[in-house]
């Protein structure tokens, strides 16, 4: 049919049906809009009344579907509101609600005659009013069709008949004009450049842009996004205008508003403005220009867009920054917030706004570029960035390469307008902004059920019980959250053995490999000590820098739930220096371009943390085993010369003793003591990050090479693990590393680790277990206690179940990793924080701790 | 493990009609944990020995702790564990067990053998003492006891590691057999100083019954009720009251006339402090198990109280305490309990007049202060801030003391009454707040008082209150 039509709305927006009961509504609704879209009064009503005609009802039901409307609105999803909404102040709340949230109001008018309505409303069991009210919706409909645009509806449609009802074929959802998510760079976001023509080419030809008659084109096909402020100040705003016009217009690049280029706008437009703040200049260059030229001028400054989101949403490019919830929404609130962001209302000595910093609690996902307000070097917080350096102040012209991240300026030519503040106001330290605002974290981001977003597409979920323990671990044992930028996950043994007499065993390690798609791995010596996370560097300066860390020296040494691994500081340090020695005289630092290491480590003796324990418990179980058997032993030798048959107990208690004793060589293997640094052996496995860099993209067999040299610095601190690489297709291969670990651990050795060959390796489902390990039969006994290999109790402590602890392996290595490379792309603490916070969370699920 | 009992009496074999186990059998019965093996390793006219042998099961006891119901705390949650080698609450189960008749009083076959003293040894191999030899004397020579004992070191390639508290105890005494075993019953798990049940009412009562004929006198039977009723003091008191109104003495005037404990005195002193403050709404920072909520409570100035503390734990007693559930919605609103931590900026803390923190700061390592500080005075901001800790210095005045040697196992650091102001007048400095300090307790000369206060006020203008 020729009437046919689609009507047309805005992608995110909030949609409110106008027409009097009986219109066809919520028949119209159904056929257009999915149907958790429609948020219906009638339906409203009935939940909390069960009665969808109580007028009773009407208060709650319209404050739930306030609530209903506000939660999916929040979310970023179109709502339909299926109401009579005849009523000015009904309307009224929704447009209140759709400018709270940054949406667009849309109103679709079904403005049938009275008689249609009345027809079908006898036609209707299920409505049960008065005659009166139908004629009386419809009067008060026809009185607020003029007002509508009055009110704020941004796009109205009115369909008068039912024909016309019937041809709407559809709804078409626009995205916004913000809306960039399909553009995936690469940008080079530009700054304030205000008139700085020259700054303004040399900058881009910095950036590999070449001239090609005025129109400046990226062999790479790069694109500008400039961040307003094209105008006022400087020598030469048209030169300016004309090279960010050509680009935008030739779809060569992009640009937003700036406050000044507005202002300039409304001048081009006839306004009266003062010409303050450097617009005189702009108008004086501007008259030399041509009409046709200010012309375009003001059509380009009239179609430019508040801000863009771009990379399917994880860049947003806006004059004076944005806010989360305002991101790629339309509303005067949000075109002004990008203007000219948010002030306190208060002046500062210069006089100047005092600017709420806005970017201080942005917690969004997407990255935000933003000018507006000088700063002397363009720095990274919670993900914003502000890029203008103040070039026409004498500063600089700034690019930020996206997604590179790489900053890239050129100095201005001279000061070409005197700064209210001078630009090197702020008190410099060391510490970036991000360091500086990274002072205290904030209980809010890590209590409360959470779930954490890692790579390799794990999300990982913090039950709140298990952060409420995890905070008070935390809060009292560990140390400065800065340093904690990893922690280590728990360890997977291998399934049980199906050999009688042993309860781990090479085989299922190899057997787990093979059957998740691994061909090659690599089998370590496990060592019994305590696993240590250690952090070291050059000198303290260094740590300052990188970690924003103050007067706690040169590095850090903390176990696997990030408590001080060494209780007296001095100790520590001196540790540390021992160990920065070996890195500087094993050429470590050089080879690695870096003044600084994170290391996963082994750190013995056993008893040099685990004193208490030995002493409580291992120690202890020992000596009263070995006395009281010595005292039953007696005994029943004493009874064996009577009548009465003791055989059964003599052979029952006659094996006890040497289980025992076997029990006591295994935890004294592990124990030996140390004074001041001698006594102490470390050994590193995996070199966790440098200076910008994970190195979790290197096979274990590099790291383990890597360490190697390290360790020959320094015999006598170092320990270079011994190690095989084994293909797991090759029956040889496999004997050999099985009769190692039988060699190993007859020698009272813990056993092994299995890893496979790359760092992390993936699968179809995801990450396979990062390592394995393999403990000897007599190291087990510390762990299931003396007497765990007489049969009895073998065949029942085989049956145990590996899925939970695989499971929390899987998930800790994941956080952990995470946390690791949020750290090197420099991403605020609360972020590391929550993957270090989470481990740790996930440690306090029960699960049985012998595994 | 292992409990012999030796008599030389003549017939010394006449145990066995006493103890109703038959000496040419080696005999068996079950407690929970496992088995016990009864034999007699001597049998003659001079000598007798009866042995009981705990065969524990090491593997059964984690398993059937583990599951539903939680495990126990008898330290059972380990496979490496010393409770199969030691003479615990199970060696009672098993001596009840085992010689229930004789425990009983009853003998069948020679019914004058029962209330005859006769000289008995007895050997245990071994027990855990908590409180060493001390303990050990204190708890058996009043009962006529000859003690004498051998003490295990933890390691002996490790001498460093010191003495373990396993002793191979030998007992001797001129008494029944009957008196022996309930002595034995009751005193082996309190050297243990643990139970591998759940202690409740009827503990009492097997106190009472089996020590019905030696506790009242027993000069230490208050240690013997306190650990055999696993230090659960109320039920302590109960049944202290019953055992001496059996005496014939009371202990009421000693319990009108308990002193207030030093922590709760040192309580009221903050309470004071904080009703001087002028102050309407008040965070207990670090608040325990809410005694300071619950003083604060009975306030009218306080329209709000917040009480704040790590544990989560803590928390859901102090609630219990002062059954926050069960008030009126009004006063739900005046107190309200949270979980937080003193390490993390926390805006529910934010905008109250007053804070305290009594006895807190020392527990946390002296580094992390340094954010402690900003949390509470850079970002909380209370208007005024009182903060208590130990002074170290009253510490040379414990009869124990040693160098450098805490208070308290948690606490990180103890600070002299000089350093505590030094830190106090920094943090004044810094955070715009006027600081002055305060005795905590009875001074002392030279050294001062137990604990030290510092109450911050805070300069800024913007704070109207006070």
């Amino acid at each position: 049919m020729s009437n046919d039509r689609q009507i047309n709305v805005p992608e995110l927006s909030l949609v409110v049906l106008i027409g009097a009961s009986s219109s066809g509504k919520s028949s119209f609704a159904r056929r257009h809009f999915k149907s958790t879209e429609i948020v219906s009064s009638d339906a409203c009503r009935a939940m909390v009344s069960d009665d969808e005609n109580s007028l009773a009802a009407s208060g709650d039901a319209f404050d739930l579907a306030r609530v209903i409307a506000s939660k999916r609105l929040k979310n970023g999803l179109l709502t339909v509101i299926d109401a009579t909404n005849v009523q000015e102040n009904v309307r009224k709340d929704w447009i209140k609600l759709a400018r709270e949230h940054h949406v667009l109001p849309v109103a679709i008018v079904i403005n049938l005659s009275e008689k249609i309505c009345a027809q079908r409303h006898a036609t209707r069991t299920d409505r049960d009013f008065g005659k009166h009210v139908i004629p009386m919706q419809i009067s008060q409909l026809k009185r607020s069709l003029r007002r509508l645009k009055l009110e704020g509806f941004r796009h109205i449609f009115e369909l008068r008949t039912p024909e016309e009802v019937e041809a709407v074929t559809g709804i078409g959802r626009q995205p916004l004009y913000n809306n960039k998510r399909e553009e995936k760079g690469p940008f080079d976001i530009i700054g304030d450049v205000h008139g700085c023509y020259d700054e303004l080419t040399a900058l881009l030809r910095q950036l590999g842009y070449e001239d090609s008659s005025g129109l400046w084109r990226h062999p790479e096909g790069r694109k500008p996004v400039f961040v307003g402020d094209l105008v006022d100040r400087g020598p030469d705003t048209p030169g300016v205008l004309r090279t960010v016009m050509s680009l935008v217009d030739a779809g060569l690049g992009w640009c937003v508003p700036g406050n000044h280029d507005v202002k300039l706008l409304k001048w081009l437009n006839g306004k009266n403005v003062q010409p303050t703040h450097g617009l005189q200049q702009s108008i004086e260059q501007l008259q030399a220009e041509t009409p046709g030229f200010r012309e375009s001028v003001k059509t380009f400054l009239d179609g430019l867009i508040s801000h863009y989101v771009f990379d399917g949403g994880n860049l947003v490019v806006a004059h004076a920054g944005l806010r989360e919830e305002m991101q790629g929404r339309g509303s005067g609130a949000v075109r002004e917030f990008c203007l000219y962001g948010e002030t306190t209302g208060e002046t500062d000595e210069f006089d100047l706004p005092v600017r709420y910093n806005w970017a201080a609690e942005y917690k969004g996902k997407a990255q935000v570029v933003y000018g507006h307000t000088p700063v002397p070097e363009a720095q990274w917080l919670n993900r914003t960035i502000d890029i203008d350096t103040g070039c026409v102040f004498g500063g600089k012209l700034t690019a930020l390469r996206y997604p590179e991240r790489e900053l890239v300026s050129v100095p201005a030519a001279r000061v070409y307008c005197e700064p209210a503040r001078p630009l090197h106001y702020q008190v410099q330290t060391q510490l970036s902004l991000q360091q500086q605002h990274d002072d205290v974290l904030d209980i809010a981001d890590i209590m409360g059920r959470q779930i954490v977003e890692t790579m390799h597409g794990h999300r990982i979920t913090v039950r709140e019980e298990n952060a409420m323990a995890a905070l008070e671990v935390m809060s009292r044992w560990a140390i400065n959250p800065k340093w904690l930028i990893y922690l280590p996950p728990t360890m997977s043994p291998a399934e049980t053995s199906k050999l009688e007499d042993y309860l781990e065993y090479p085989k299922e390690a190899f057997d787990y490999y093979r059957g998740v798609g691994v061909d090659k791995v690599v089998c370590e010596e496990k060592h019994m000590g305590s696993r240590a996370v250690i952090i070291v560097a050059r000198d303290a300066d260094v740590i300052e820098r990188v970690f924003g860390i103050v007067n706690e020296g040169i590095g850090v040494v903390y176990t696997r739930t990030g408590r001080a691994f060494f209780q007296e500081e001095p100790m520590e340090q001196a540790f540390l220096q021992r160990l920065n020695n070996a890195l500087e005289g094993s050429g470590f630092y050089r080879k690695f371009q870096t003044d600084w290491v994170c290391l996963d480590t082994e750190l013995m003796p056993w008893s040099a943390k685990a004193q208490s324990l030995l002493v409580t418990q291992y120690g202890a179980t020992g000596t009263a085993a070995t006395h009281a058997l010595e005292a039953v032993m007696a005994r029943l030798q004493q009874a064996a010369s009577r009548p009465a048959d003791i055989t059964p107990l003599l052979e029952r208690f006659g094996t006890k003793p040497h289980l025992v004793s076997s029990f006591v060589q295994a935890y004294r293997r592990y124990c030996w003591p140390v004074k001041d640094l001698e006594g102490y052996k470390l050994a590193p496995f995996h070199i966790l990050a440098t200076e910008g860099k994970t190195w979790l993209d290197q096979d274990h067999e590099w790291h383990m090479e890597n360490i190697r040299d390290l360790c020959a610095a320094d015999t006598g601190l170092l320990l270079a693990t011994p190690y095989k690489v084994i293909h797991l297709d090759e029956e040889d291969s496999l004997q050999q590393a099985t009769d190692w670990w039988l060699g190993l651990t007859a020698a009272g050795g813990e056993g092994m680790v299995v890893k496979p060959y790359t760092f992390i390796h993936t699968n179809k489902r995801g990450l396979v277990q990062p390592a394995i390990k393999i403990r000897g039969k007599e190291y087990l006994r510390i762990i299931y206690g003396p007497e765990y290999t007489s049969p009895e109790n073998m065949s029942r402590l085989k049956s145990r179940g590996l899925s939970g602890k695989r499971s929390l392996a899987l998930r800790e290595f994941a956080l952990g990793i995470e946390g690791l490379q949020r750290f090197i792309n420099r991403e605020p603490l609360r972020r590391i924080h929550e993957c270090v916070f989470a481990v740790l969370a996930l440690e306090s699920e029960p699960l049985d701790p012998r595994l | 493990m292992l409990l012999s009992i030796t008599t030389t009496r003549r017939p010394a074999s006449d145990l066995s009609y006493l103890l109703h186990k038959h000496p040419e059998k080696v005999q068996q019965v079950e407690i929970a944990a496992g088995a016990v093996h009864i034999f007699y390793p001597e049998v003659s006219e001079e000598r007798c020995t009866i042995s009981l042998l705990l065969d524990i099961d090491p593997i059964g006891l984690v398993r059937r702790n583990s599951g539903p119901g939680g495990t126990n705390e008898f330290a059972l949650e380990q496979y490496v564990n010393d409770r199969p080698y030691v003479s615990s609450s199970f060696m009672s189960a098993a001596i009840v067990k085992a010689f229930s008749t004789a425990m009983n009083g009853r003998c069948k076959d020679r019914p004058e053998l029962v209330n005859e003293p006769m000289p008995l040894e007895v050997e245990i191999a071994v027990l855990p003492v908590r409180g060493g030899e001390e303990v050990l004397r204190q708890l058996f020579e009043p009962l006529g006891y000859k003690v004498g004992f051998e003490r295990h070191p933890i390691d002996e390639a490790f001498p460093e590691w010191g003495e373990s508290r396993y002793y191979t105890v030998r007992l001797s005494n001129t008494t029944t057999v009957q008196q022996l075993l309930s002595h034995l019953y009751i005193l082996i798990p309190v050297c243990d100083n643990d139970k591998h049940y759940w202690v409740g009412q009827q503990e009492i009562g097997k106190l009472l019954e089996k020590g019905k004929d030696w506790l009242p006198g027993h000069p230490a039977r208050e240690l013997i009720t306190l650990r055999y009723l696993k230090h659960q003091k109320s039920l302590a008191n109960q049944a202290l009251e019953m055992l001496l109104q059996a005496e014939g003495e009371s202990s009421e005037e000693d319990t009108k006339e308990r002193k207030l404990r030093t922590h709760d005195l040192r309580l009221l002193a903050v309470r004071d402090e904080l009703l001087l403050t002028g102050a309407h709404t008040v965070a207990d920072l670090g608040c325990g198990e809410g005694k300071l909520v619950k003083l604060l409570w009975a306030e009218k100035q306080f329209e709000r109280i917040l009480g704040m503390d790590v544990s989560f734990r803590s928390l859901e007693i102090a609630k219990d305490k002062l059954k926050t559930d069960r008030l009126p919605p009004h006063q739900q609103k005046r107190i309200q309990f949270i979980q937080g931590s003193l390490t993390y900026r926390d805006t529910r803390i934010e905008g109250f007049e007053a804070a305290a923190l009594v006895e807190v700061i020392e527990h946390l390592d002296e580094p992390r202060l340094a954010a402690l500080e900003k949390v509470v005075f850079k970002y909380a901001r209370p208007g005024a801030v009182i903060i208590t800790t130990p002074n170290a210095e009253y510490n040379a005045l414990f009869e124990d003391h040693e160098e450098g040697r805490m208070r308290h196992s948690d606490h990180r650091f103890e600070w002299t009454r000089q350093e505590f102001e030094t830190w106090g007048r920094q943090v004044a400095e810094t955070h715009n707040y006027s600081v002055s300090f305060k005795a905590l307790g009875e001074e002392a000369p030279e050294v001062g008082a137990l604990s030290q206060m510092a109450i911050f006020i805070t300069k800024d203008t913007s704070y109207v209150k006070r």
